[in-house]
């Protein structure tokens, strides 16, 4: 946090305005001979309870280079940045994608393998070219149980309450997307009539994870679509065993989100020395307790308190990236046809 | 018309070639935006789910904002109150504020949180969500009640006192002034204020973006906005770009059509005096009415000052840039905008009826119709193979901003420049006076009045626009309304009504330096 850049992130700075002129001209005398590895990524990660500070002090600390973020929302979003930018992008990594859309991403002929084998705590095997795993979880529909006593037990029993929820739009957002692939995974065909039934819980659709939560925490719904992990956030950073997630019958979707390296990249070392560095301890370590998913190469002392507390799904889900690609456009259509009734 | 024998000249060249500048830029986005896409996507049920919610909540909003304007505009015009000048200035500054603090201020009131919920809960009764399709129309009432009273209430004090007072004579009750001079003074400027409205709520973006409920509340700006930024699917965003255009032409090309004269005869300007102002009765119901208005306007805004004024001094500093960047863009508008206007105007005043100067003004008011989305969007592709996108936000949503104010800026100047030239443009002409020095002895003095009310418009409406900024913004080139949303988006609710007083505080500043700068000149 010590760097005199002008922050890229709106929220991880907390400088004063008076101090902006000075920082501006120690930044362009530094930039002169500092490299910039520049990774894009969604805005949740850079926020300063995300992992970002933490991962940039770390990695600038090892690399001698300045590691810039740009967030521009959610991670659904940045697939859409990069096709609209194209080999232009200025962007040497790309973090935040998941397997929902590594088949598209790379179909879109910007990434280079990244070329290594490392060691992963996965629940799944891993054999991407392409892309890195830097952590994963289950999406879960998220309560507070103080608020609402009993959540309902499956995705169809969801669809019949009457519970107010909160979801984020497949377009935009990972979960979002994730969540059009659980329905899709756990009842084929008859996902349309599921997201019809679900049509009257959604309060609102927002662009990212987010705005959704937020929503949630300030009290606009029941439930609102997160990971198992989120209750581990109010547990262990606020003390708050107050949330919880439902287990849902169908069996719960699984997300791993991932990195790759951009063929355009004018420092392709440094990309590399940051994947390297992605799953090293140190970026690992911070995972659990800032971006609160399960980190994909887990520290040797193990997961922080209070994870054991958290609900473990009896079955999970998980398309291949080329069945997400494949199945994605017409889920898709189900799902605007069924909401925009 | 002596110069009609003449060629074109220097005045009319230019604004030929300001004219065709304002032409391609406005119709080479949508042709670039169909050339990218090859072919149209079919619209999908939920596309045309979109087209309806934009005409139905466009509809509704124009439709209840008018019908409580009137009342709320006779209100105004029958009653004298302390107070009743600066309710009436109050109620022009909702058309310069940026929509986003305006969204910030309704949520504040009618979100969940907010003080309507509370006294729901209060009561025990089950409180309100502000999302979804009630949200949009709330938000659009509430910002465009102000500008239907202000209209309306112009109808109003356009009928001459004389027939107040002949209608006092003839023992008229409020009634019967209702049936012979109210009734068909709304019924001219009625319909010219509801198309009017429909037309800006056609275009809305910010507010579905912000209060719009997913698929089920989504515009056809949003859904290109979403076509464009979430799937980058060209195809879809071109097909519902056209379909955006040609409502809109459809909808102006109705509101241009529909002013029709008052036929109320002329007066000797007196002020009205009102004998018919009623009972007790009518004087509660139009003081509850007042009342009532100016809380629905006003809690919002106080509201938003109340949270934001204290957190000033603790905004991030990219707010600050932000809206340094913000006040540049607008500056930098409202000098494009006049001076295609000027340019604009000087050539339509010049050419008189002849075709080429229908033409011109056909062209500068063009933009009424088209879509800032699908113009950003277009604009992005042409520009695109030869400056890098983050480089483009700034400068495209600049030129977008230019070309939308661009009609208002005309139908401000236009008259005024006419009057001068029919005034002095004789004397001008026998003294030689052309080119730069007809616009710096002439022109510029006898318009400035106009001008500075203008670029003041341009420079508001620019520095609160949250539209084509948002295709492609990225955290080095957002504008203050953009630093606004993303607060919003974190939930950092005091801060972005931080950043939101300072949005508001510019707006406001901008548009009274420029008014007062043109009113300054005006005892000349």
């Amino acid at each position: 946090m010590s760097s005199t850049q002008p922050r890229p992130s709106l929220l991880e700075d907390d400088m004063r305005f008076p101090t902006i002129a000075a920082g501006c001209l120690i930044a362009m005398a530094a930039q002169a001979e500092t490299p910039v590895l520049k990774v894009l990524t969604y805005d949740s990660f850079v926020s300063e309870w995300g992992p970002g500070p933490a991962v940039e002090q770390a990695f600038e600390a090892r690399c001698g280079c300045d590691l810039q973020w740009d967030a521009p929302g959610d991670g659904a979003a940045l697939l859409a940045r990069l096709k609209l930018e194209g080999a232009r992008s200025d962007a040497d990594v790309v973090l935040g994608l998941d397997t929902s859309l590594t088949g598209a991403a790379a179909a879109t002929g910007l990434f280079v393998p990244h070329g290594t084998t490392p060691k992963l705590d996965l629940p799944i095997a891993w054999d991407d070219p392409l892309f890195l795993p830097f952590d994963w979880g289950w999406f879960a529909f998220v309560y507070d149980k103080t608020r609402l006593p009993v959540a309902p037990d499956s995705l169809r029993a969801l669809a019949q309450s009457d519970v107010k929820i909160v979801i984020q739009d497949p377009r935009s957002s990972t979960p979002g997307l994730g969540l059009l692939l659980w329905v899709k995974a756990a009842y084929g065909d008859q996902a349309a009539q599921i997201w019809a039934d679900l049509a009257d819980n959604i309060i609102t659709v927002t662009p990212g994870w987010s705005e959704a939560y937020g929503l949630f925490l300030e009290g606009e719904a029941d439930m609102v679509l997160s990971y198992t992990t989120s209750p581990a956030y109010h547990l262990i950073a606020e003390e708050d065993a107050s949330k919880a997630a439902a287990a849902f019958d169908e069996g719960h979707y699984l997300q791993v989100e991932v990195a790759g390296k951009l063929a355009n990249s004018d420092q392709p070392a440094l990309a590399d020395q940051f994947l390297d560095f992605m799953l090293g301890a140190e970026f690992q370590g911070v995972i659990p307790v800032t971006n609160w998913m399960y980190p994909a190469a887990t520290a040797p002392e193990g997961l922080p308190k209070g994870y054991e507390t958290l609900m473990q799904p009896k079955k999970s889900l998980l398309m291949s990236a080329q069945d997400a690609m494949m199945v994605r456009d017409g889920a898709l259509a189900e799902w605007l046809t069924a909401l925009a009734r | 018309m002596a110069d009609r024998a003449r060629p074109l000249g220097r005045a009319g060249r230019l604004g030929v070639g300001a004219g065709a500048l304002v032409l391609a830029a406005t119709l080479g986005p949508l042709a670039a935006v169909l050339a990218q896409a090859g072919a149209f996507s079919a619209l999908g049920p939920a596309d045309w789910a979109a087209l309806r919610f934009t005409v139905l909540q466009a509809l509704i909003s124009a439709c209840l904002s008018v019908a409580l304007a009137v009342p709320l505009a006779r209100a105004l015009a029958r009653r004298r109150f302390f107070g009743r000048g600066a309710l009436i200035t109050l109620l022009g500054a909702p058309f310069i504020l940026p929509v986003i603090v305006a969204v910030l201020g309704l949520i504040a009131v009618f979100g969940r949180a907010g003080i309507v919920n509370m006294a729901l809960a209060a009561v025990g009764l089950p409180g309100v969500s502000i999302y979804g399709m009630h949200g949009v129309i709330l938000a659009h009432v509430f910002l465009n009640l102000p500008l239907a009273t202000r209209l309306i209430l112009q109808g109003w004090l356009a009928i001459p006192s004389e027939r107040f007072r002949l209608a006092a004579s003839l023992g008229m009750g409020p009634a019967d002034v209702q049936r012979r001079l109210e009734w068909p003074m709304l019924r001219d400027v009625g319909p010219g204020v509801l198309m009017a409205i429909f037309l800006i709520c056609l275009t809305s973006f910010a507010v579905a973006l912000t209060l719009g409920g997913g698929p089920r509340a989504t515009t056809l700006e949003l859904a290109i906005y979403q076509a464009f930024r979430f799937d980058f699917d060209l195809g879809r965003a071109a097909a519902l770009g056209v379909a955006q255009f040609a409502l809109c032409a459809l909808a102006a090309g109705v509101a241009l059509g529909l002013s029709a004269p008052a036929g109320l005869g002329a007066g000797l300007d007196r002020v009205p005096m009102r004998w018919d102002s009623g009972g007790a009765l009518l004087r509660v119901q139009d003081g509850m009415l007042l009342v009532l208005s100016a809380l629905f306007l006003m809690a919002p805004l106080a509201m938003v000052i109340a949270r934001g004024v204290p957190m000033i001094w603790d905004l991030p500093t990219p707010v600050w840039w932000a809206a340094l960047r913000s006040v540049v863009l607008a500056v930098a508008v409202s000098v494009l905008t006049l001076g295609l206007a000027l340019v604009l105007a000087t050539a339509i005043v010049r050419l008189g009826p002849r075709t080429l100067g229908r033409g011109l003004e056909t062209a500068g008011m063009l933009t009424l119709a088209a879509s800032p989305l699908v113009m950003g969007t277009g604009l992005f592709l042409m520009l695109q193979p030869w400056v890098a996108p983050p480089r483009l936000a700034l400068p495209v949503t600049g030129l977008v901003n230019a070309l939308m104010s661009l009609p208002f800026v005309l139908r401000i100047i236009l008259p005024a420049l006419r009057d001068s030239e029919r005034d002095f443009g004789r004397l001008a002409d026998s003294l030689g006076l052309t080119g730069l020095a007809r616009l710096r002895w002439l022109t510029l003095p006898r318009l400035r009045r106009p001008l500075g009310f203008a670029a003041g418009l341009t420079a508001a409406l620019s520095i609160g626009d949250l539209g084509v900024i948002a295709l492609f913004a990225d955290t080095d080139a957002a504008t203050l309304p953009m630093q606004v949303l993303r607060l919003m988006g974190a939930y950092r609710t005091d801060q972005a009504a931080g950043a939101a007083v300072v949005l508001m505080a510019l707006a406001l500043a901008l548009f009274w330096i420029c008014d007062q700068r043109g009113r300054a000149g005006a005892e000349l």
